[in-house]
């Protein structure tokens, strides 16, 4: 496998206030190295829009922000370690990585 | 002729209204970062077009955003914001040690003579300076690590450096004030600091007298005498003339002595607004009339300015950073309310007016004085 092949296109659907502060779309496309895992795309995220660092992880201990949840065919994978291989669909382009506002107040 | 622009910080947003020298006819501009709370915007005193504002959620954190041409377009610049070293704890309010931890800034102060210069008061209680127009920050690490850091608690509404008050005459004086350690001055550009809270009385702690540990809400000063220094405390209307060295009570007539705003007349050092709120556990005006309270003899004598304001059922607050002045003469005063009024009055006082009724809840409100 050349280094071109072992790159991977990863969709992520950002929330409304990422994608305002992003100027982004709904849905982006970030490149990952190899096996796509929950940390490599948000990795990549951040790499693509260095605006986003911080708003989804802490900026030191790159964990997730407590309002933060991450969703792929139909799983939450929030509290996976992030080194945790994403769903093959994921890695295939079929489906999406998304990044959730998770609901809070009343 | 002059204008006023004024920048409003929400719960949902920020706005930024203006008007000519008259102060009769309004533009609103906004949201703003729509849907992200801004507790605090400001301009530099060098370049009034320079404005840095504080966005942030509970979900993504904080934000910061500076805009160079008078708020009508922002770019995101630097938001790390960590603190100096090993962080330590401090006390939570159960008495427990608890980790500094960077929540949001809420507060700016751009320096008076360099736009590129700004300071930001942030929770848990540290000060950050920035030389480079915001795009990185840098601790000043001597306030959080004074000895009485480890036992300085959070007020109700976090542990917040919210008020920076920069001497303009004293080169290297400044002024914070934490919620709820109370005010520490600097002789040394931050250097190094000392409490400045001698005379404070707090019922609501151990010690009513201590040299640390009181709720101070709000601290303002006149640049043309800058050691005089005028303080809404979380009770009691207080004011030193030692810059900070001791202060005296002056709520003297006053129908409570609660509050969050306190501003200084941009013409006479001696002339002084508060806004009284009932008490600690209710937030809202003294019998539902939101009264502004003028002082002309720096404190004890304080006459109520209702003209234009509502007289009745009226239950907002004016949070601390809520409340600001131009400086044309005649003086403006501005507040903005927890029910989404910004009130203005371009008569030092003597009349108010809406400016815009139906913002979400109002956090900060400051006045530009503009060619």
């Amino acid at each position: 496998m050349t280094a071109v092949e072992a790159r991977t296109t990863v969709r992520v659907v950002l929330p409304a206030h990422l994608r305002v502060l992003a100027q982004s779309g709904k849905e982006v496309q970030v490149r990952v190295e190899g096996q796509p895992t929950q940390g490599a795309v948000l990795d990549a995220l951040e790499s693509l829009y260095p605006v986003l660092r911080g708003t989804i992880r802490d900026v030191t201990s790159q964990r997730r922000r407590p309002f933060v949840r991450f969703f792929a065919c139909e799983q939450d994978l929030s509290n996976e370690p992030p080194d945790t291989p994403l769903p093959p669909a994921v890695g295939a382009g079929e489906e999406p990585f998304f990044v959730v506002g998770a609901i809070a107040g009343g | 002729m002059s204008r006023v622009r004024v920048l409003v910080g929400t719960r949902k947003g920020a706005f930024v209204l203006t008007s000519d020298g008259s102060r009769r006819e309004w533009t609103v501009e906004g949201p703003h970062f729509g849907g992200w709370e801004v507790y605090h915007l400001k301009g530099s005193a060098a370049d009034p077009d320079r404005i840095f504002a504080s966005q942030s959620t509970g979900w993504f954190g904080q934000v910061v955003q500076r805009s160079d041409d008078g708020g009508q377009t922002w770019q995101p610049v630097g938001k790390d914001f960590a603190y100096k070293g090993e962080a330590g704890d401090h006390k939570w309010h159960d008495g427990s040690d608890r980790p500094w931890k960077f929540t949001r800034v809420w507060h700016f102060e751009p320096a008076l003579d360099d736009p590129d210069h700004v300071y930001a008061g942030v929770e848990d209680a540290a000060l950050f300076h920035s030389s480079d127009g915001g795009q990185s920050w840098q601790e000043l690490p001597a306030l959080r690590n004074h000895p009485s850091g480890p036992g300085w608690q959070p007020g109700a509404g976090g542990m917040c450096l919210h008020t920076i008050v920069l001497d303009p005459v004293n080169s290297g004086r400044m002024y914070v004030a934490i919620s709820a350690a109370g005010v520490f001055r600097s002789d040394d550009s931050a250097a190094s600091w000392s409490p400045a809270n001698k005379g404070l009385r707090s019922e609501f702690i151990p010690d009513p007298d201590a040299e640390v540990g009181h709720c101070v809400h709000r601290v303002a000063m006149h640049p043309e005498r800058p050691d005089v220094l005028f303080m809404q405390k979380h009770w009691d209307v207080m004011r030193s003339d030692n810059a900070g060295q001791s202060w005296q009570e002056v709520s003297g007539n006053l129908p409570s002595d609660f509050g969050f705003a306190i501003e200084v007349h941009a013409h006479e050092p001696s002339t002084i607004y508060v806004v009284p709120i009932k008490s600690d556990s209710e937030h809202y005006p003294p019998e539902g009339r939101l009264r502004v309270y003028r002082s002309r003899t720096g404190g004890h004598e304080w006459e109520p300015l209702t003209t234009g304001l509502p007289q009745a059922n009226c239950y907002v607050n004016v949070l601390r950073d809520a409340m600001s002045k131009d400086s044309l003469d005649p003086c403006g005063l501005y507040f903005g309310t927890t029910g989404g009024q910004v009130c203005g009055s371009p008569d030092a006082g003597d009349t108010w007016a809406p400016i815009v009724r139906d913002l979400p809840a109002v956090l900060s409100v400051e006045a530009q004085t503009l060619p």
